[in-house]
């Protein structure tokens, strides 16, 4: 080659060889990533992102595996079991099946109130000194310490005359502490100042005859009266029914995992259908589709889910899901194709898209190859963001009794049983809420993670 | 002005049409029918409720009839209580939701513009890490719990005082309104705060804030003169879906609370399938929320000029 301005006569094609091959002119210093290895390096960098992530993965395998470990019918009932907390007392101990309680007990040695036979759920027998001027005597049991002067709780029942000075309780007894009290009564039935107040520790009872009914003894075990024995294991307690919260905690998991995945991936799906259509036909068709989607957008989405779940109805053994799925790809479509359309949009007039045109691309190639991969990041987000608010709209529903039918269990529903029982055993609703809010929770951070990691331009800034 | 107002309202009123006859729809593909039920009753008597109600005549006269009781603002009587119409529900217990509503609103609004505030201006110290751990657990957490724990530790604290420092429940006084509306602000209050925080770090690197440290501004009156009078900008165009989110998320509140509020009958008559009150307060709160997010574009157009010329 030479540097002459002027163009040469000579210059004849014979007089050109190709120049040697320089080694290593172009090597990249690092290597090459795709959109998607880039993603993935930023995602990993994120670490709430991937804790979240794992904390996803657990959850899913907590529905998926959880059942086939702990193989417990979320629909039975544990009787003897009802509310119970995680961790509760389980022992019991086996005793004689019940007797009326026929003599007279002896009285205390020392004045006051005291047992007469250990107390057990069977039955509590109270036995107490004579009062001073006390024509009757009425029975209290409380669940908290009594306060002097204070409540003295749940009035059982009046012992009958002054001579009798014992008093047996076997009104719905529950196992461990109460608190019992002895109040003396006037000729007239009212209450003198004498009281006694005795703190009783209750221990669970049962008959022989009942753990072998109900297979918690075995014929061959040789166990007899005033042995312990275990009542079943509930991990995380039971609820108001005596149902195993650990297997309603698992079968909740299902329907609200399920509803939570399902009913976005197909409303996401369809919107983007939707949107690339109407981004794609543009023109006056686009503007019809898309004065539609707005009105779909400005309805009230709460009162029509609430709607359109009254307008489907649930028939007799059906559980509700498929419906809720339905309300909510109908009123939740257009946020994304309003989106994708706004995506597709910008992508036709970009450069490489031009560029692949003009090389002859068709429709096709350029849709799948150009037009869908450099949205996909942004769908991608959308659906991220889409699982825990549909999560959150099928546990509101099911809150106000819109959401699945009994008996099948959403962490919605048990939160909305659980709320009833709030006071004594908090245990149930805090259990499934907590699920709701740490799956939200990962559903977020992860989607915050992806939205940094996918898109640069909707990058939020930390 | 007046063209942009005018295409919204006609807009709004559209759209409000839409969600009337959509409710009808949806009211009128309810398998089953209304008036059979609970009691025997003979074909005559069934014949006659049906003319009473207009059920006797085609959707599409029944339509028209309903679209024009809803333009003279009739919404119906009541299908369970008796001598019960809709408008009288409305009129009776949508001021309670309303004003819950409003303090809610107040309170979320005040909260996210002074905490986002606070996390911008202490970005990476621990005001703004406890504040955002705070923010993480509002979106989160569902209201309903929120809720529920929120009276849970009232009864606990009234129980350790041994009086009643807040009411655990209903309505009437400014000590029943505070616990309720706190907690239906929360979840929004979250939201604005993380909005508010992106708004303020976006506003730190602006010209006009480099302009006024170079002229030599106090740096107390740039945060608030500069800073955060632009930044409140973007918080303004959510209020309208914020709105929404309160008045939707008020039924759980007033459930739980026990407040007379629309929300908490709405939940009742979806429960007792309530046909009238369902259609009538659907479209009562469908309109009310269409109106309050034109008034917050409105509002935005007049706040920020560059919105309605475009």
């Amino acid at each position: 080659m030479t540097m002459n301005s002027s163009p040469d006569p000579a210059l004849m094609p014979g007089a050109f060889a190709p120049i040697a091959r320089e080694q290593s002119v172009h090597r990249l210093s690092r290597p090459s990533l795709s959109y998607w290895q880039d993603a993935w390096f930023r995602l990993k960098a994120n670490r709430r992102a991937i804790l979240s992530l794992w904390i996803i993965i657990a959850m899913l395998l907590f529905t998926v595996l959880g059942p086939l470990f702990w193989r417990v019918d979320p629909a039975a009932q544990d009787l003897q079991q009802i509310s119970s907390p995680p961790g509760a007392n389980r022992s019991v101990v086996i005793v004689e099946p019940y007797r009326p309680w026929a003599e007279a007990p002896a009285a205390p040695s020392e004045p006051g109130l005291d047992v007469a036979a250990p107390p057990t759920t069977q039955q509590v027998r109270l036995v107490w000194t004579p009062m001073p001027g006390a024509a009757d005597y009425r029975v209290y049991r409380n669940i908290v310490p009594v306060k002097q002067g204070g409540a003295l709780g749940v009035p059982l029942g009046t012992s009958g005359s002054a001579d009798v000075t014992h008093y047996e309780d076997r009104m719905d007894l529950k196992p461990g502490v109460a608190f019992y009290s002895v109040l003396a009564l006037d000729a007239n039935g009212a209450a003198l100042p004498a009281v006694f107040t005795r703190r009783i520790e209750v221990a669970n009872a049962i008959t022989l005859a009942e753990a072998k009914a109900r297979a918690m003894v075995k014929a061959d075990d040789g166990l007899g009266v005033g042995d312990q024995i275990q009542y079943r294991l509930h991990p995380l307690g039971t609820d108001y029914l005596g149902r195993d919260m650990l297997a309603r905690l698992m079968q909740g998991a299902r329907v609200s995992l399920f509803i939570g995945i399902v009913a976005p991936t197909i409303f996401v799906l369809f919107g983007v259908l939707y949107g690339s259509m109407a981004g794609f036909l543009g023109g006056r068709i686009d503007q019809v589709m898309m004065r539609f989607a707005d009105f779909v957008i400005a309805l009230p989405f709460l009162l029509f889910m609430i709607l359109f779940k009254i307008a489907f109805g649930i028939g007799p053994g059906e559980s509700g899901i498929l419906p809720m799925i339905v309300a909510m790809v109908i009123l939740l479509w257009p946020a994304t194709a309003r989106l994708v359309r706004g995506q597709i949009l910008q992508v036709r007039e970009e450069a490489y898209v031009n560029a692949a045109r003009l090389l002859g691309a068709r429709t096709n190639y350029l849709v799948l190859r150009h037009m869908i991969p450099n949205t996909f990041g942004v769908i991608l987000v959308t659906l991220t963001f889409a699982i825990p608010s549909a999560i959150f709209t099928e546990a509101f529903l099911s809150f106000i009794g819109m959401g699945v039918a009994p008996p099948t269990a959403s962490w919605g529903s048990m939160s909305n049983d659980g709320i009833k029982s709030m006071l004594i055993s908090p245990h149930e609703l805090f259990l499934p809420a907590l699920m709701i809010s740490i799956t939200v929770l990962a559903f977020n951070l992860l989607g915050d993670g992806l939205r940094d990691a996918l898109d640069a331009k909707m990058r939020s800034r930390e | 002005m007046w063209r942009y107002t005018l295409t919204r309202l006609l807009q709004g009123i559209i759209t409000i049409w839409f969600i009337a006859t959509a409710t009808f729809l949806a009211m009128h593909a309810v398998p089953g029918n209304p008036l059979a039920g609970d009691k025997a009753m003979t074909a005559e008597i069934q014949a006659n409720l049906e003319a009473k109600y207009g059920l006797d005549k085609p959707v599409s006269q029944q339509y028209l009839i309903y679209m024009g009781n809803l333009m003279r603002g009739d919404l119906g009587i009541s299908y369970t209580q008796k001598n019960r119409e809709v408008n009288d529900i409305i009129r009776e217990h949508f001021p309670v939701s309303a004003t819950l509503g409003i303090i809610a609103i107040i309170f979320a609004a005040l909260g996210g513009v002074l905490f986002g505030a606070l996390t911008a201006l202490y970005r990476n110290k621990w005001p703004d890490t406890v504040i955002m751990l705070m923010v993480i657990v509002g979106i989160s957490v569902p209201s309903f719990v929120i809720a529920a724990f929120a009276q849970l530790a009232l009864v606990r604290i009234n129980g350790a005082l041994g009086f009643s420092l807040l009411p655990v429940a209903g309505w009437g006084t400014v000590a029943h309104m505070i616990v309720p509306s706190l907690v239906l602000g929360l979840g929004t209050m979250a939201y604005l705060t993380r909005l508010m925080r992106s708004s303020m770090l976006e506003i730190v690197n602006s010209d006009y804030i480099r302009t006024a440290n170079a002229k030599g501004l106090p740096a107390t009156r740039i945060f608030t003169h500069h800073q955060l009078r632009n930044a409140i900008l973007p918080v303004v165009t959510v209020l309208g879906p914020a709105i929404a989110a309160i008045t939707t998320g008020g039924f759980v509140v007033e459930l739980v609370f026990a407040i007379p509020g629309l929300g908490r009958y709405f939940v009742q008559a979806v429960q007792q399938l309530d046909y009238t009150v369902i259609m009538g307060t659907t479209v009562f709160f469908g309109a009310f929320l269409v109106l309050m997010v034109i008034a917050v574009d409105l509002l935005y157009g007049w706040i920020d000029p560059r919105v309605r010329l475009n």
